[in-house]
């Protein structure tokens, strides 16, 4: 199982509470997690990365085990604690606008 | 019984307000979908119950959501606005070329006989329509790809498509206005567009007879004379009597001809409603005082209504699609301040009566006559 971790206005645009959870990947990265978020979620398409061009919208980081990934390559492997679902994926809004 | 239910779209959400016939009393229902922006939200003119609401973020982008029940429920629709081919450039505010990007839906005007089909006016400047209930969008891209887009340059607000007005008769004729284009028309449902901005005098433009570059904020239209519009300008009040063809200026006696919306009385085409506000660079009603201006003469003479606004100390700001007009008789006219204060007259602005007065900065206001 994959946890993701949304934020509270996505949460609520997808109609859940707490963590979404996702069948397990063998090898998880960026753009699985995503692709496997927006196929059960389809509300949430365009919200996290561009329709098209699948790319993070500019104000949406993506964080795993502490750490920011938002610049890394997305078909990079995630870390092993998001394969077995000890950590969540969390997508955060970044803190703009004052 | 006849009734009223206003959409109001503010900086953090939807609120709708419902009145039975006297207007007397409202009901206040949000906020809706809170903390978005909420640029727009419309009502179909062939199904009371379905109305449109477009609600954005920065962080999250462009939601379209729908109604079926007349705002009881909603549900997320389609909202991939996909401009159609390679999309190109544009002019950007300092002269240089710009791609070409989707920002968010400012305007949503649902067809006046399917409840299916409705239109959306996007940022940057493009027209989209769903034929399945906003599901899908596809882009009326003659529009866009008329001769002048890569001229088009961005207003203060961006270079947004806000006002989509559709001929009561010929739904294949429609008028378009783009801050800072200026206004189109087609006579072919979208298929081409031509530039209507004959007469339009902008002294930011060297060129005085420029085809486009005209910062119109805002045209209405009573839908028992179409080809008589009505148009609010970054600065003058505008008429044509033509369908576009041709406009002059009704300014008249108005205190300042700076304003944003613009409204037609439901019952009388000659009778326009404006808010004066005094100037470009400062956005405030002149003198702190809080006025609507109405012509019955078609422009030209305004009387300045106050009765139940504030006359003093009023620094807000009425956005352009934030006043709209009621169907019953007396005619109710309504507007939305960015103070949060939504105003309602239910004797065709003789008087005022605060509906709210704390909402978050009000965008937009749309009045549904409810039979």
């Amino acid at each position: 199982m994959i946890r993701v971790a949304l934020p509270q206005h996505l949460r609520t645009l997808a109609g859940v509470d707490g963590e979404v959870h996702l069948d397990a990947q063998e090898r998880p990265t960026q753009r699985t997690v995503l692709d496997a978020l927006e196929a059960s979620y389809p509300v949430l398409r365009g919200t996290i990365r561009d329709h098209g061009t699948a790319e993070r919208r500019a104000f949406i980081r993506f964080f795993v085990c502490g750490h920011d990934i938002s610049l890394d390559p997305t078909d990079d492997p995630l870390p092993d604690e998001i394969a077995s679902g000890a950590e969540p994926f969390r997508v955060v809004g970044a803190m703009a606008g004052g | 019984m006849s009734g009223v239910r206003l959409l109001v779209g503010t900086r953090k959400g939807a609120f709708v307000l419902t009145s039975d016939g006297s207007r007397s009393e409202w009901d206040v229902n949000g906020p809706l979908f809170s903390g978005w922006e909420i640029y727009h939200a419309n009502a179909s003119p062939a199904d009371p119950d379905r109305l449109y609401a477009s609600q954005s973020t920065g962080w999250f982008g462009q939601i379209i959501q729908r109604s079926d029940d007349g705002g009881r429920t909603w549900e997320p629709v389609g909202n991939e606005f996909a401009y159609d081919g390679v999309p190109g450039t544009h002019q950007w505010y300092d002269g240089t070329q710009h791609p070409w990007e989707f920002a968010r839906v400012w305007h949503l005007e649902p067809s006046r006989t399917d409840p299916d089909t409705v239109f959306a006016g996007v940022e940057d400047a493009a027209l989209f329509r769903s034929v399945d209930g906003g599901h899908s969008w596809q882009e009326l891209s003659g529009l866009r790809g008329h001769e002048t887009g890569e001229h088009w340059q961005p207003g203060a607000g961006g270079l947004c498509l806000h006002t989509i007005l559709i001929h009561p008769d010929d739904p294949e004729r429609m008028v378009v206005a783009i801050s800072a284009a200026g206004a189109f028309r087609t006579d072919n449902g979208g298929e081409t567009w031509r530039p209507i901005n004959r007469g339009l005098r902008s002294q930011e433009l060297p060129d005085e007879d420029r085809e486009v570059g005209h910062c119109v904020h805002r045209i209405a239209m009573h839908p028992s004379r179409p080809d008589v519009l009505f148009m609010q300008k970054h600065w003058d009040v505008l008429r044509s009597d033509d369908g576009g063809e041709s406009w002059h200026e009704v300014s008249g006696n108005l205190p300042s001809d700076f304003g944003f919306p613009i409204a037609v009385h439901a019952h009388e085409p000659e009778t326009v409603y404006v808010v004066p506000i005094k100037s470009d660079s400062e956005h405030v009603p002149p003198e702190g005082k809080l006025r609507v201006y109405r012509s019955r003469t078609g422009g030209n003479e305004w009387e300045s209504l106050t009765r139940g606004l504030p006359q003093s100390h009023c620094y807000v700001n009425v956005l352009r699609d934030a006043m709209a007009v009621d169907g019953l008789d007396p005619c109710g006219v309504y507007f939305g301040t960015t103070g949060g204060q939504v105003y309602a007259s239910s004797d065709a602005g003789d008087s005022w009566t605060p509906i709210v007065r704390d909402l978050p900065a009000v965008l937009s206001v749309e009045a549904q006559t409810l039979q």
